[in-house]
C-alpha cells in the first residue's frame, strides 16, 4: 500500500467520478439519479481514501510525509510535488469530509441541472486536496485560483436572487488579492531559483523584500480569511450561494486564508511576519468586536453566521501570529472546529431554507414544538460556535486566547470579547427561531429532519464533541508541523520588532 | 562571397512550396469554373498542412540564404508552424459563413495562402528589406480581405480604413527602415547587431539612428494593434466578415509578434536601453485600454478586438524585459493565444438565428441550456483568456510576467495582473450570460461540423495543456534560444 501514490489518488479521484457524470446521457431525471449517486459514491471513496492518508501518516516525524514528486515544466524547476505535514492533513480530511457532507445534504434540495452541480462539488474537492497537498508554488497557484472557476458556477447558476451581483463580486474580490500573490512567487522563486515550497521555508529572504512579499501575501490571504476590512464579499457571497456552496466556502475556502499565513507568510518570511504583526492584532481585534456587533443586527440567518465567520477567523489570525505554540495550535484547532461548526451552522440554516424558503430569523419562532431533532442538533452547534467547554470551539478558542495572554494581554482582551459577544447572537438567534410560540400557520405543519439530513449531521456531532473532548488525537500530529514554523520565527525579528513586541 | 552559396533554396523550400501551391490554384480556381473553385478551398488547406510538415524536413541550423536577407532556425521554424496551422483552420472556419452569403469566390483561399507566404517570410526576415517585403506581401491580402464581403457598407469601409491607416503604417517603418540605414549604413540584420556591438564605450549612439528604430517599432506596433496605433482595430475587426476577422485574430499576429521579436532582439538586441521604455509605454496602454475599453462592448467582434489589443500588451511585457526568458514567454503565449482565439471565434462563427449569424454577446443568452458542449467550450475560452488557472491562458501568462520580474520590471508585471483582474470582469461577463442567463430566444444549434470539430479541439488544448505542457514547453525554449543566438 506504501507505494502507491496515495495524494495524487486522493486529489484526482473525484475528477474521474465527474468525468462519468459529464458524460451521463439519458432522461433528465434518471440522469440526475445516476449522477447523485456516482458522485456520492466518489467523494464517499475519496473520504475513505483521505482516512487512509490519516493511517499512513507518522505523527511523530518532521517535515512532509507520503511525498510524491514528478517533472511538470523541467525548463523552469516547476514539478510536481505532494506531500503533507501535520497542519495540512486535517484540513484534507475536513474537505474530503465536508464533499461528502455537501453531495447528501444537497441530495433533495437540487432539482435543476443535478448533473453539472455534481460536476461542480466533485471539481472543488479536487482543488481542495490539491491546494492542502501542493507542495509547489506555482501547483498551490493552480488550485488556490483554480477553486474560483467552481465556486463562481455555484453562486452563479444555483444561488439566490443577487447570485449574480455575488458571484462576481466574490470572484473578482478574490482574483484582485491573489494576483498580487501570484507577482510575490515569480520573485521569490527569481530569487531562491526554486519554486519548492520546503525550500522555500528555509531560504532566508533579504529583509527589504521581505517585507514587499508579505504585504502582496497579505492582499490575498486577507481576502481569503477574511479580515476586516477586506470581508465584504463574504457576506454577499455567503447569502447567495446554494447551502453546500456555503459550507464549501465557510468550511474550506475561508481556511485557505489562514493555512496560506502558516505555509507562507510565517516559515517563508519570518522577519516581516514579525514586523507586521501588530497590523495583524489591529485588524483582528477590530474584525473581532465589529462584525460581532453587526451579527447581531442581521435579519437574515446566513448574513448572522457569516459576520460570525468573520469574528472566529479573527482569532485564528491572531493565533497564527502569536507566534507561540499555543497560540498556532490552537489557531489550527480554531480553523477546523470552525470548518465542522460554520459547515454545520449553513447546513442548519438549509434545513428549514428547504421548507420554508426564506431566511429571515422574524419568520420562524418555536420551531422545538415540531422539530425537537433539528433543536438539539442546533443547539450542540449553536453552543460549540460560542466556545462551550466540551465542544471543539471551546479548545481553539482557548488556545489562542492563552497563547496571545503570553504576548499581548489587550489583544487576549479583546479576543476574549468574542466569546462573551459570540454567545449574544447565538443564543439570540437561537431563541428567536427554536423557542417562543409557534405562531405562524404555515410553521404547524412543517417537518423534523429527513434521515438523509440526519445523516449528514452525524459525522459533525461526532467530530465536535470529539475534539472538544479529547483534542489530542488532532493536536499531537500537528506538533511537528508548527515547532518547524516556530523554530523559523525564533531566529527572526530584528530588535526593534521583538521589543515593539514586548518580548 | 560566392553568389552560389548563397542561392540556396532549401531553407525557403515553405516559401517556394506556398508560392508555388498560391500560383497553381490561381489556375485551378480560374480554369476550373464553378467545380474548380469549390476544389480551391481544400486544396488551399492541404497546401497549408504540407507546407508545415516539410518544415520538419528542413535543417534549422541556423541557415542564412539569399545573400543574408533570408534565414531559416528553430524560431522561424516553431512560428511558422503556427502560422500555417493557423491560417489552415482560419480558412476552415470561413466555409459555412461564406455558404451563407453566397460568397464563393475562390480568391479567397488564396488571398490567404499569399498572406501566409508573407508571414513565413516576415518570420525569417534577416534584413530590414527581407521585413518590409514580408510585411506587404501580408498587408495587401489582408486590405482585399477586410473588404471582401463588398456588398456591405461595413466591410467595405472596413477594408478602405484598414487600406489607408496600414499604408500609413508602411510608410513610416520604411521611413524608419531608410533612417537606420543611413546612420549606420546597412540593412542587414547581423551587420546592425556588429554595428551596436562595436560601438565605442562611452559615445552616445546617434539620435538618427534612434529615431529610426522607434520608426519602426510604431510601424510594426501599427500591424500588432498595439496602443497608440490600435484605433483601427476594433472598426476593421466589427465590419469585417466574421471569418476574415479570425484569420485576423490569429496567424497575423503570431507573425508580426514573431518579427518585432527578432528586430528588437537581433539587430537591436545590443540596444535594450534605446527600446526597453519604449516597449514597457506600449505594453502598458496596450494592456490596461485592452482591459477598460473592453468593458462597455456589446458586439461580441469588438469585444474580442479590443481583447486582442490586450493581449498584445501581455505579450509585449515579454518583450520588454529583453531577455531570452522574456522571447520564451512570448513564444508560450502566442501559441496558447492562437489556439484561444481560433476556438473562441469558432464559437462565435457558430452563433446563428433564424439561418443567419448574429454577433451580439448578449445573444450568447441561456446558451448552457441549449448547446451544452458549446457552452463548455466557450466558457473554457473566457476563463484562459481571463488567464484563471488551471487553463492554459494562465501559464502563458505566467511565464510572461516571471521574465518581467525577472527583468525588474516589477511595476509593470504588477500594472499587468491588475489589467488582468480588469479584464477578467468582461470576460465573466460571457460567461454569466452563457451559464446565469435565461432566453426565451435561444441561439439555432449550428450545422457546420467543422466549426464544432475546431472549438472542441481548441478547448481540449487548453484544457489539458497542464497536463503536457512538454511539448509546447520545449519547442519555444529552442525557439527562443536560436533568436539570443
Amino acid at each position: 500500500m506504501g507505494d502507491w501514490p496515495l495524494l495524487s489518488l486522493v486529489t484526482f479521484l473525484p475528477l474521474v467520478g465527474a468525468a462519468f457524470i459529464f458524460f451521463i446521457r439519458g432522461e433528465a431525471e434518471i440522469a440526475a439519479r445516476n449522477a447523485r449517486s456516482v458522485a456520492l459514491w466518489t467523494s464517499l471513496v475519496t473520504f475513505l481514501l483521505s482516512l487512509m492518508v490519516l493511517g499512513n501518516f507518522d505523527p511523530g516525524l518532521d517535515g512532509f510525509q507520503l511525498v510524491e514528486q514528478a517533472d511538470w515544466m523541467p525548463i523552469l524547476g516547476i514539478s510536481y510535488h505532494m506531500g503533507v505535514d501535520g497542519i495540512s492533513l486535517w484540513f484534507v480530511l475536513l474537505s474530503t469530509l465536508l464533499t461528502v457532507l455537501c453531495v447528501i445534504s444537497s441530495w433533495y434540495s437540487v432539482k435543476v441541472r443535478v448533473k453539472e452541480y455534481m460536476i461542480a462539488f466533485l471539481v472543488m474537492d479536487t482543488l481542495m486536496v490539491g491546494v492542502f497537498c501542493a507542495l509547489d508554488v506555482v501547483l498551490f497557484y493552480v488550485f488556490f485560483e483554480g477553486i474560483l472557476i467552481p465556486m463562481y458556477l455555484i453562486i452563479g447558476i444555483w444561488g439566490g436572487p443577487r447570485r449574480i451581483y455575488a458571484s462576481f463580486k466574490f470572484f473578482l474580490y478574490t482574483l484582485l488579492g491573489s494576483v498580487l500573490f501570484l507577482v510575490a512567487i515569480l520573485y521569490m522563486y527569481l530569487q531562491a531559483g526554486t519554486t519548492d515550497i520546503p525550500t522555500l521555508m528555509t531560504f532566508e529572504f533579504a529583509e527589504g523584500a521581505q517585507r514587499w512579499l508579505w504585504l502582496a501575501l497579505f492582499a490575498s490571504f486577507a481576502v481569503k480569511v477574511p479580515m476586516w476590512p477586506f470581508h465584504t464579499w463574504l457576506p454577499d457571497a455567503h447569502v447567495e450561494a446554494p447551502t453546500a456552496g456555503s459550507v464549501l466556502l465557510a468550511g474550506v475556502l475561508l481556511k485557505l486564508g489562514g493555512y496560506g499565513f502558516l505555509r507562507f507568510s510565517l516559515p517563508m518570511l519570518p522577519d516581516a511576519s514579525v514586523y507586521f504583526t501588530p497590523l495583524i492584532y489591529v485588524l483582528s481585534t477590530v474584525a473581532i468586536v465589529y462584525t460581532s456587533l453587526v451579527a447581531l443586527m442581521q435579519t437574515d440567518m446566513k448574513k448572522l453566521i457569516a459576520y460570525s465567520s468573520v469574528a472566529h477567523m479573527g482569532i485564528v489570525t491572531i493565533g497564527i501570529f502569536t507566534p507561540n505554540a499555543l497560540g498556532v495550535q490552537g489557531s489550527v484547532i480554531q480553523m477546523l472546529s470552525h470548518g465542522i461548526v460554520s459547515a454545520a451552522l449553513f447546513m442548519i440554516v438549509g434545513v428549514i431554507y428547504d421548507r420554508m424558503h426564506t431566511r429571515e430569523i422574524a419568520r420562524y419562532g418555536g420551531l422545538v414544538q415540531r422539530m425537537p431533532v433539528y433543536a438539539a442538533v442546533f443547539m450542540l452547534f449553536m453552543l460549540a460556535s460560542v466556545g462551550l467547554p466540551g465542544t471543539s470551539g471551546f479548545i481553539g478558542e482557548m488556545l489562542v486566547i492563552v497563547g496571545v495572554f503570553q504576548t499581548n494581554t489587550w489583544v487576549a482582551l479583546f479576543a476574549a470579547t468574542s466569546l462573551i459577544l459570540g454567545a449574544c447572537y447565538m443564543l439570540w438567534l437561537y431563541r428567536r427561531v427554536i423557542f417562543g410560540g409557534l405562531s405562524r400557520d404555515d410553521l404547524k405543519s412543517i417537518g423534523d429532519m429527513r434521515p438523509n439530513e440526519m445523516i449528514a449531521f452525524a459525522p459533525l456531532v461526532v467530530l465536535v464533541v470529539l475534539m472538544g473532548v479529547y483534542p489530542s488525537i488532532f493536536l499531537d500530529p500537528m506538533i511537528p508541523a508548527v515547532d518547524t514554523i516556530l523554530a523559523r520565527l525564533a531566529d527572526a525579528g530584528s530588535p526593534a520588532a521583538q521589543a515593539a513586541l514586548g518580548r | 562571397m560566392n553568389p552560389g552559396d548563397n542561392l540556396n533554396f532549401e531553407p525557403a523550400l515553405i516559401e517556394v512550396f506556398l508560392f508555388i501551391a498560391g500560383l497553381v490554384l490561381l489556375l485551378v480556381g480560374s480554369l476550373g469554373e464553378k467545380e474548380g473553385g469549390r476544389a480551391v478551398t481544400p486544396l488551399a488547406v492541404l497546401a497549408l498542412i504540407v507546407a508545415s510538415l516539410l518544415l520538419l524536413g528542413v535543417d534549422s541550423g541556423p541557415v542564412e540564404t539569399f545573400g543574408g536577407h533570408f534565414v531559416f532556425d528553430a524560431f522561424a521554424a516553431f512560428l511558422k508552424v503556427l502560422i500555417l496551422w493557423g491560417a489552415a483552420a482560419s480558412i476552415v472556419l470561413a466555409q459555412g459563413y461564406f455558404d451563407d452569403f453566397r460568397l464563393h469566390h475562390f480568391e479567397y483561399p488564396i488571398l490567404a495562402i499569399f498572406a501566409s507566404l508573407g508571414m513565413c517570410m516576415m518570420v525569417s526576415a534577416n534584413s530590414l528589406l527581407a521585413l518590409y517585403m514580408g510585411l506587404e506581401l501580408l498587408s495587401l491580402p489582408l486590405y482585399v480581405m477586410a473588404a471582401y464581403h463588398r456588398d456591405t457598407l461595413r466591410s467595405s469601409e472596413a477594408g478602405l480604413k484598414y487600406f489607408i491607416l496600414g499604408a500609413l503604417a508602411s510608410g513610416l517603418l520604411l521611413y524608419g527602415c531608410s533612417l537606420v540605414y543611413g546612420f549606420t549604413g546597412t540593412l542587414s540584420f547581423a551587420e546592425l547587431s556588429l554595428h551596436f556591438t562595436n560601438a565605442p564605450e562611452g559615445v552616445p549612439l546617434s539620435t538618427g539612428a534612434l529615431v529610426g528604430v522607434i520608426f519602426v517599432i510604431a510601424g510594426l506596433a501599427f500591424k500588432l494593434s498595439a496602443v497608440p496605433f490600435h484605433m483601427w482595430t476594433p472598426d476593421v475587426y466589427e465590419g469585417a466578415p466574421t471569418p476574415v476577422t479570425a484569420f485576423f485574430a490569429a496567424a497575423p499576429k503570431v507573425a508580426a509578434l514573431g518579427l518585432i521579436v527578432r528586430v528588437l532582439m537581433q539587430p537591436f538586441g545590443e540596444w535594450v536601453e534605446a527600446w526597453q521604455q519604449v516597449i514597457v509605454f506600449i505594453a502598458i496602454c496596450s494592456m490596461l485600454l485592452g482591459a477598460f475599453a473592453a468593458i462597455g462592448q456589446t458586439n461580441f467582434k469588438r469585444l474580442m478586438a479590443y481583447s486582442s489589443i490586450g493581449n498584445v500588451g501581455y505579450a509585449l511585457v515579454g518583450l520588454a524585459s529583453g531577455t531570452e526568458r522574456g522571447v520564451y514567454g512570448v513564444l508560450v503565449y502566442i501559441a496558447i493565444y492562437l489556439v484561444m482565439t481560433l476556438g473562441t471565434f469558432a464559437c462565435i462563427l457558430m452563433m446563428r438565428r433564424q439561418g443567419r449569424p448574429v454577433e451580439a454577446i448578449s445573444d450568447l443568452a441561456g446558451l448552457s441550456k441549449t448547446q451544452p458542449m458549446m457552452a463548455l467550450a466557450l466558457a473554457i475560452f473566457m476563463f484562459s483568456l481571463a488567464g484563471i488557472p488551471p487553463l492554459a491562458g494562465f501559464f502563458g501568462k505566467l511565464y510572461l510576467f516571471m521574465a518581467a520580474v525577472d527583468a525588474g520590471l516589477i511595476i509593470v508585471a504588477v500594472i499587468g495582473v491588475l489589467a488582468s483582474v480588469v479584464s477578467a470582469y468582461y470576460y465573466l461577463r460571457i460567461v454569466k450570460l452563457i451559464y446565469f442567463d435565461e432566453t426565451t430566444d435561444p441561439l439555432e444549434p449550428s450545422a457546420r461540423p467543422e466549426l464544432g470539430a475546431i472549438a472542441a479541439i481548441a478547448a481540449l488544448m487548453i484544457a489539458f495543456f497542464i497536463v503536457v505542457p512538454g511539448p509546447l514547453l520545449d519547442a519555444a525554449d529552442s525557439a527562443a534560444a536560436a533568436v539570443m543566438h
